[in-house]
């Protein structure tokens, strides 16, 4: 099997004020293309972060982060949107959709993105597996918390990318809804055969996963496989 | 990696396609930007519009303004030179003599001062003089009748077949003079024409000695004729021999230039609209894109690079701007229709309006590049935004984004300066403009600043929850002090600028009432007939207040180098108007109420021996380039008169009373040839109008101007300017409403989630009212107390360096503005509360939300 993550040494700090706040120190560990990977711990322990810096949303201070095959330092901004938009999908803990665009024209923009043809057919196929096919039309106003999260979830599919990072997925959901969220999550990732990182401190969902990556105030606490397939 | 993924496959369509998925979606948002820009374009077209194609009727009416190709005029009967070139030229075509007279109508027992035109030949040559009934245009001729102004015989209630009393003859009315080339309804008002044949003007008794003529002849040449060459090569050998000429291309530049000037004024009324619209477009999009930031972080997320989430939003906004940009020209041709009838008496033809198509060019171009610009600032944040931002909110913008910012607010300062010299052709105005919007912008973010420091620093604790909530909101994150207080500051100052102005300018025409002011002017007064004159106005128990002298002479050498010499001298910058004009000059011993010594020594008295010290206007001494001390040579008439610069006056000729550019000292000119001035006061219009009947009667060559009339007169012109100033003042002050409607209505989008916070939290209607009500309310005041400071000041240096003169402040903006302006901003503030307190909270979040 090949990494399709491989994060080595990396740290990461903020100034606030006068002070330096060290948020990751010393994390090293990979992950393999198509397992399922969570990172847990209590909040302010640099789950999110990690996450940022692994889907290249932000820099390290040092340390490297692989991911599909380039090395994150050597990209500028724009090559590493480029990146994300071509391997990368997000869902997010309040699932980020553009409010001023459909649920059809949100799954479509990164396959728009990319310049492919098939876009709408494609997104609407997408909100058809996700259950909103009635619902495409809809802007995020117009639609429940669960339903947003499905759009976004349609959405993250959408490029079929090599990696999926998903931050606090079921965390603005009540648990019947997030149980759902959470199964088709799963099953699509399944079905694509995709990377799967989340960040939660739900451990049932944690549980779900190949392996977890336990923090504790910016450091591995431990890195275990688990059961799960 | 870096080297396959370097570009995005989403294109130009794509761009297009996001711009448009999102601004339909934000449209509302953006209506107020669309409504500043339209206002500004529209204000700007429509001058430059009707500016186009007044310039373009100027020319193409050249002749029929003028009535002949070209003209030779002259104070006097020509002399033999004079006479030889009208010969080398074919002779005239028509010839006029005019001057102004009082006419008496005998059927009706009224007298006015009028201009006389008496007239032979085939003038006008082109263009018409129009009559009723249209036969009379050439019948008058015939058996001697006058035409007589269609106003005057409107106001007289005269009619075909009255007569009309000029000097000694008395003409039959031939018909109404509906209009004749070359005059406006402006000019005929001071003094209205009467036209008569010339050979009947001798017989009037009224072409002698000091009375003030004008002789025209009127040409018309052969198409192969070069009127420029003739000009440059024949006006300065009739200037040397007192007399002019006028071709009708010059005429039609001079006439541009005057009507330029007006274009030039209204152009930038328009283009201070525009600003303020341009201030809108600025405060809405800055608001607009703080909201759509977070959006920006998304796409970036997805995989948009920084030059396509930027250009997402540039492509909306120049949308929006080009939408703007044709409305507001559409709007502006339809507004220049207005203009020639606000306009109609100050011009001299009827305009014919056609589509320019620089105007509609330049609104478009103006409507997209604008809004792009004055976007530009916030939309700079697009680009410098993280993607980060989806995970966390990060307050600080990144430091190569100050560059951006300083050159983008180099760029607007650039583009103000280069439209501004391009409206006003003058570097040092273009700079004072920029100067004083800059000014005016620093000190009003200065105040802002330091407002939100004071607050902040002696905040207080004591307060209720509400004044204290209200206190806080002017200085906690996402504030919008220093944008509200902008728009409100720079709107009022404005506006204020422009009532401030107006008041100059009206203060400077008004007549000082008092017992010593005269309101009865006698002019053409021969010295013979002075004494009798004074004898019918003292028996009525009225006073003679001024009788002035006055001799008229000419320039014969300045500094001991005699004018032809000067003419001739290529690089003199002596002004020309010096060497060739008749001087009216007065002797007397003391100064006046209008003037005051400037330099030299005031002398009452000739004393015998040396030359003769006479006083100067100071932009006499300016244009002719002397000091005290220089030395000015006379011709009296036939008699050379050694002068010296004795001292230099400054002189207000803004004062409704006879002044003077040159003055002698008594003593000098007592028996020169002269004629006088006198002045008395009637206390009625009736008592007024029986003195001059009867002054007429006794002595036809006297003209009288009645300064009653005359003010009523300014006073009307003045309402009429007042009116097209406050009709275009309106743009500026639409824009500025809808600017501040833009700015407090975008900010609601701020307090929206507040409130409903502090509602969902238990504040009550009343309190969540209060905390807006307060918060509005402090920015209103200050922003409107500040913007009408600033307009004072301004208006204070405005009055001593451009108008020269005293300016005493009216209370009205003080008194309306300022209130009026605190008010508007605190309904429009709390019209934005309005869907918090009556919907339930989440409603509101989801609805404001997308």
């Amino acid at each position: 099997m090949t990494n399709i993550l491989n994060v080595q040494q990396l740290k990461k700090t903020y100034s606030s004020g006068t002070k330096t706040i060290t948020v990751l120190d010393d994390i090293t560990f990979s992950v393999f293309r198509g397992d399922t990977f969570a990172i847990v711990g209590p909040s302010g322990s640099g789950k999110t972060t990690l996450l940022g810096l692994c889907a290249g949303l932000d820099q390290a201070d040092a340390g490297s982060i692989e991911l599909c095959g380039s090395q994150m330092a050597h990209l500028n901004e724009d090559q590493r949107a480029l990146l994300r938009n071509k391997e990368v999908g997000f869902i997010f803990q309040d699932f980020q959709l553009l409010p001023t665009l459909t649920a059809l024209e949100n799954v479509s923009v990164p396959l728009e993105l990319q310049g492919a043809n098939h876009a709408r057919q494609f997104a609407n196929e997408l909100l058809g597996k996700v259950g909103l096919a009635d619902r495409s039309h809809h802007y995020p106003s117009q639609l429940s918390g669960g339903e947003q999260q499905r759009v976004a979830l349609a959405r993250a599919f959408s490029n079929s990318p090599s990696i999926l990072f998903a931050d606090e997925p079921t965390g603005n959901l009540d648990e019947e809804t997030g149980e759902k969220v959470v199964q088709l999550l799963f099953d699509l990732n399944r079905e694509a055969g995709t990377t799967l990182v989340i960040v939660t401190h739900d451990p049932d969902l944690a549980k779900r996963t190949q392996h977890i990556l336990r923090l504790k105030g910016g450091k591995i606490l431990e890195n275990v496989s688990t059961m799960a397939t | 990696m870096s080297g396959t993924a370097s570009n995005s496959k989403a294109g130009l369509s794509w761009l297009l396609k996001m711009a448009w998925r999102d601004g339909k979606a934000s449209g509302r948002r953006l209506f107020l930007f669309m409504a500043s820009i339209i206002l500004g374009i529209a204000a700007l077209v429509s001058i430059q519009s009707f500016s186009d194609n007044l310039e373009e009727n100027i020319v193409l009416q050249s002749k029929a303004l003028m009535g002949a190709d070209y003209i030779i005029d002259s104070n006097h009967l020509p002399n033999e030179k004079v006479q030889a070139i009208i010969d080398s030229l074919g002779g005239a075509a028509g010839r006029e003599v005019n001057f102004a007279s009082m006419a008496s109508f005998p059927e009706k027992n009224a007298t006015k001062l009028v201009q006389v035109r008496g007239i032979e030949g085939g003038f006008p040559l082109y263009g018409e003089l129009e009559t009723t009934p249209a036969i009379a245009a050439t019948a008058y001729q015939g058996y001697g009748g006058a035409l007589v102004d269609a106003t005057m015989m409107l106001q007289f209630g005269l009619k075909q077949g009255d007569s009309v009393k000029i000097g000694e003859t008395t003409f039959p009315i031939a018909g109404r003079l509906d209009s004749a080339p070359g005059s406006t309804a402006l000019t005929s008002s001071v003094a209205p024409a009467i036209i008569v044949p010339y050979r009947f003007i001798e017989g009037t008794g009224l072409l002698q000695l000091g009375s003030r003529q004008e002789y025209s002849y009127y040409f018309k040449s052969s198409p192969d004729l070069d009127l420029e060459e003739m000009d440059k090569t024949l006006d300065p050998v009739l200037d040397a021999e007192g007399a002019d000429l006028d071709t009708h291309t010059s005429t039609s530049r001079r006439l541009g230039r005057r009507y330029d000037n007006v274009g030039k004024f209204l152009n930038l009324v328009a283009f201070i609209a525009l600003l303020l619209g341009c201030v809108g477009i600025a405060s809405s999009v800055h608001i607009y894109i703080k909201e759509k930031l977070r959006a920006v972080a998304i796409l970036k997320c997805l995989g948009a690079t920084r030059k396509q989430s930027f250009f997402i939003y540039l492509l909306q906004i120049a949308g929006m701007g080009l939408a703007g940009g044709i409305i507001g020209t559409v709007g502006g041709l339809i507004l220049q229709l207005l203009f020639p009838v606000i306009l109609g008496e100050f011009l001299p033809f009827e305009v014919q309006l056609t589509l320019a198509v620089k105007p509609i060019v330049m609104g478009l171009l103006l409507g997209v590049f604008l809004s792009v610009l004055f976007a530009m600032l916030p939309l700079m944040g697009t680009w410098y935004v993280s993607p980060l931002q989806v995970l966390r909110v990060q307050e600080h913008t990144p430091k190569s984004s100050r560059r951006a910012y300083f050159m983008i607010l180099g760029s607007i300062l650039l583009f103000i300066f280069l439209f501004s010299l391009w409206l006003l052709q003058r570097l040092q105005y273009a700079l004072a403009f920029v100067a004083g919007i800059v000014v005016t912008f620093a000190i009003l973010a200065g105040i802002a600043a330091l407002f939100m420091k004071l607050v902040k620093k002696y905040f207080p604790n004591s307060w209720s929850f509400t004044a204290r909530q209200s206190l806080l909101n002017l200085f906690r994150p996402n504030n919008q002090t220093m944008t509200l207080l902008l728009a409100i500051g720079v709107g009022t100052f404005l506006i204020s600028t422009l009532y401030f102005t107006k008041d100059i300018l009206l203060a400077k025409a008004t007549l000082e009432e008092n017992a010593n002011s005269p309101n009865l002017m006698l002019l053409d007064v021969q010295t013979e007939q002075r004494d009798s004159v004074a004898r019918n106005i003292t028996p009525r128990g009225l006073r003679i207040i001024d009788n002035i002298p006055i001799v008229t002479m000419r320039v014969q050498s300045i500094k001991g180098r005699p004018v032809d010499d000067i003419r001739e001298d290529t690089t003199s910058t002596i002004n020309q108007w010096i060497l060739n004009h008749e001087f009216r000059v007065t002797y007397r011993d003391s100064l006046i109420a209008s003037e005051s010594l400037i330099s030299g020594k005031w002398t009452p008295e000739m004393t015998p021996g040396g030359a003769i010290p006479i006083s100067l206007a100071d932009n006499v001494a300016i244009d002719a380039q002397v000091a005290v001390g220089d030395t000015i040579d006379f011709n009296v008439q036939g008699v050379l008169m050694k002068t010296v610069v004795g001292s230099i006056r400054y002189v207000d000729w803004g004062r409704m009373q006879l002044n003077f550019s040159i003055v002698f000292p008594k003593g000098v000119l007592e028996n020169a040839p002269q004629f006088h001035v006198l002045t008395t006061k009637t206390p009625s219009a009736k008592a007024s109008a029986q003195l001059q009947r009867e002054l007429v009667r006794a002595f036809p060559n006297v003209s009288i101007i009645d300064l009653r009339q005359i003010l009523s007169l300014i006073e009307g012109i003045l309402d009429k300017i007042a009116w097209v100033i406050n009709f275009m003042a309106f743009f500026s002050i639409l824009t500025g409403i809808i600017v501040l409607i833009g700015a407090v209505r975008t900010s609601k989008y701020q307090r929206i989630k507040e409130s409903v916070l502090l509602r969902t939290l238990g504040a009550k209607n009343a309190q969540i009212l209060k905390i807006t009500a307060l918060e509005y309310l402090y920015l209103g005041i200050l922003g409107s107390l500040f913007g009408i400071l600033l307009s004072l000041l301004s208006s204070m240096l405005l009055a001593a360096l451009v108008f020269e003169t005293a300016f005493t402040p009216s209370w009205i903006p003080f008194l309306i503005l300022l209130p009026g302006i605190t008010l508007l901003v605190l309904a429009i503030g709390l019209s934005n509360s309005r869907s918090v307190l009556n919907s339930p909270p989440l409603e509101v979040l989801r609805k404001e939300g997308r």
